[in-house]
């Protein structure tokens, strides 16, 4: 170590967080754990997946009886590849990224999609993939996958 | 059927590959052989230690590189009967802030070779280092600092920093 | 409204630095800043700072920060934890109170310790996206191909990434400059399908600064000062599939409130290539009319969290340098552009 070099050492940050859900994302995750998708009938009558728990355009709180099963198939609207997998990520082999428009839904939701490069394409059909358990988690959602 | 989902549990880790900077890293430097480096500043003329890059006061660069004693000072300090994270003591241990000789900021020290009902204010006290063979990067080569057994430092001589 | 404008502007080089900490790489960026003023930090009367604890990686990174002003006595100061822009903005609101003259705005990031794309997940919804960890290049992406597929070519794409490399080899401060030929960068591999490696920005470190006076003191402080004539800020829906990603709505509307016209020069904070398209097009800028990113952008040189005020003090020192009458210069956080500030900068 020269008398002019500078030091490092590794460092990292760390937190647990448990996060409260509330009615509306909680109903989510709930339906994700029983293996359902849902969604929500907001003031212009489109079902925004995932549910938010105000709409978008009146301010209002959107109630628990507007929620309704969408998918499990769909179309994807969007996608990138991802090349190099990091830390957390859906897959622990390169995958792309995708916007998936569920079937009854009009707006899409973020997931890995496990499929070729050479294969993905927006309008391509997908369905959710489950985990193997589901817990209440996005991560209930393992991917999508080709439709077959 | 199973209660709805009403918490997640989302933990988040981040790496870093972290570099304290140069002052600091002189610093770091000089605890390994044994020597606690300050730095002074060219407007005020206080020595910082550790010095982080500037002075916090003036916002001015370092530029004098200062040697301190490893004696000072005990301007204040907490009897602590609590035990903290990753480190078993005998309790009560009392935790000093400390002005080593030449340095015009304290150094947070335990203080040890004392009764806790003993120490006091302008408590004159010196390091006592851990092995030199465990010396490290890290301002913790100083184990603890014990009293001296000289006369108290005179409050006025310190009050600034209490 | 009381007029405020830009009187001065200073910002480190920008590139990963493994020496300095964030003090040491503010330091003589705040001195190169206040020197043209005459002033000293003390003088200022309000200081607000951008910058992202996350990225540092230190809760309450940004006050360790504060040594570099020296804010002894004790100054009014507060903090965003967002691009300096916004500091910026929240130190021209406090100008308008009519009780001090003069506002120091400073924002510093590094983004090299880190990994930058990974930090920025903490931005998304920490429910049902952020668990996911998408990483920042992997959401501009997505966004890309929208734009790809609304009719849009990789040429264009080329195009902005050639024009960035060769206007940055007249900014001493950028980290990626060159002559490349737009043919060449087409013949690259994809890296983040449909972007290239060049579509993407550099890992920067910096650190910026900009000094704010209102009315005559402004007039004292600097020969042509940048007049802030317009500056405002929205934010799209945070829920990426329930976005227009091919366009952007807030930019478009923060553009309208900011009254972006007749615009000489423009610098646009676009990370990512196809964002400086989409940026322009929201803002109705018409390449024909308006200088698009004199200094290289965001493609060139991207300190995270630094970048969108640099983008605000290289319009307004060109204004003041007499190279336009009237400019515009953007800035956004989040993913995908997410949230947008736009502010229209006159040096008459």
């Amino acid at each position: 170590m020269s008398s002019t070099e500078v030091l490092s050492a590794p460092h990292f940050m760390e937190f647990g967080y448990t996060r409260s859900t509330g009615p509306m994302v909680g109903a989510f995750l709930t339906g994700l754990r029983d293996r359902q998708v849902l969604g929500v009938r907001d003031s212009s009558n489109r079902v925004v997946v995932p549910p938010p728990e105000y709409d978008a355009t009146t301010a209002e709180a959107l109630p628990a009886d507007a929620l309704v099963p969408v998918g499990p198939e769909g179309v994807v609207t969007s996608w990138s590849w991802n090349p190099q997998p990091r830390l957390g990520q859906p897959m622990d082999r390169p995958f792309a990224w995708a916007l998936v428009r569920l079937d009854g839904a009009d707006t899409a939701v973020l997931h890995a999609l496990d499929a070729l490069p050479t294969q993905v394409r927006t309008g391509m059909r997908v369905q959710v993939r489950w985990a193997a358990e589901t817990v209440g988690a996005i991560t209930d959602i393992a991917c999508f996958e080709p439709c077959p | 059927m199973s209660d709805p989902v009403t918490g997640i549990i989302t933990p988040i880790r981040l790496d870093y590959t972290y570099t304290p900077g140069t002052s600091p890293s002189a610093f770091l430097r000089g605890m390994k052989d044994g020597k606690i480096l300050g730095r002074r500043c060219p407007s005020c003329g206080k020595v910082y230690v550790p010095p982080r890059g500037g002075c916090p006061m003036c916002g001015v660069e370092f530029a004098e590189e200062v040697q301190v004693s490893d004696s000072g000072t005990l301007v204040t300090f907490a009897v602590v009967n609590v035990n903290f994270a990753n480190r078993v003591i005998d309790l009560p241990y009392v935790s000093g802030e400390v002005l080593f000789d030449g340095a015009d900021t304290t150094s947070m020290v335990l203080v040890q070779g004392i009764a806790a009902d003993e120490v006091r204010m302008g408590m004159r006290v010196t390091a006592h280092w851990l092995p030199r063979e465990e010396w490290d990067f890290t301002f913790a080569n100083i184990d603890y600092v014990e009293p001296t057994g000289e006369p108290d430092a005179d409050y006025a001589s310190y009050k600034e920093h209490v | 409204m009381r007029d405020v404008a830009v009187v001065s502007f200073a910002q480190s080089a920008t590139r990963r630095d493994q020496t300095r900490n964030e003090v040491e790489i503010l330091l003589p960026v705040l001195r190169e800043a206040m020197e043209p003023t005459g002033l000293t930090t003390q003088d200022m009367g309000f200081t607000c700072s951008g910058s992202s604890d996350y990225l540092a990686g230190q809760a309450f990174a940004f006050v360790s920060a504060l040594d570099a002003v020296g804010p002894w006595p004790p100054i009014q100061e507060s903090h965003v934890e967002m691009d300096g822009a916004w500091a910026l903005y929240e130190a021209w609101v406090r100008l308008q109170h009519g009780d001090i003259d003069t506002a120091l705005v400073y924002a510093f990031g590094k983004s090299s310790p880190g990994d930058v794309g990974r930090v920025l997940s903490m931005q998304l919804d920490p429910y049902v996206v952020a668990p996911l960890w998408p990483d920042a290049v992997s959401l501009a992406a997505l966004q890309a191909r929208s734009w790809l597929e609304a009719g849009h070519s990789e040429k264009d794409l080329a195009r902005v990434v050639a024009r960035s490399r060769r206007n940055a080899l007249g900014n001493p401060h950028a980290q990626l400059s060159g002559d490349v030929d737009e043919e060449a960068l087409l013949d690259e591999p994809l890296y983040a399908d449909p972007l290239r490696k060049h579509d993407c920005p550099p890992i920067s470190d910096g650190a910026a600064v900009v000094v704010l006076a209102a009315g005559d003191r402004a007039r004292e402080l600097c020969d042509r000062p940048a007049w802030i004539r317009g500056i405002d800020h929205r934010i799209d829906v945070q829920a990426l599939g329930s976005r227009d990603l091919t366009t952007s709505a807030s930019t478009r509307l923060a553009g309208q409130r900011a009254g972006v016209r007749d615009i000489d020069l423009a610098e646009l904070h676009a990370p990512f290539s196809h964002q400086e398209l989409i940026v322009a097009e929201s803002l109705g800028l018409e390449e024909s009319r308006t200088t698009i990113n004199p200094s290289g952008g965001a493609l060139a040189s991207n300190p995270v969290m630094v970048a969108g005020l640099v983008r605000i003090g290289e319009a307004a020192r060109r204004i003041s340098a007499g190279e336009g009458d009237r400019a515009v210069a953007h800035a956004t956080s989040g993913p995908a552009l997410q949230q947008n500030l736009v502010c229209v900068l006159e040096g008459t």
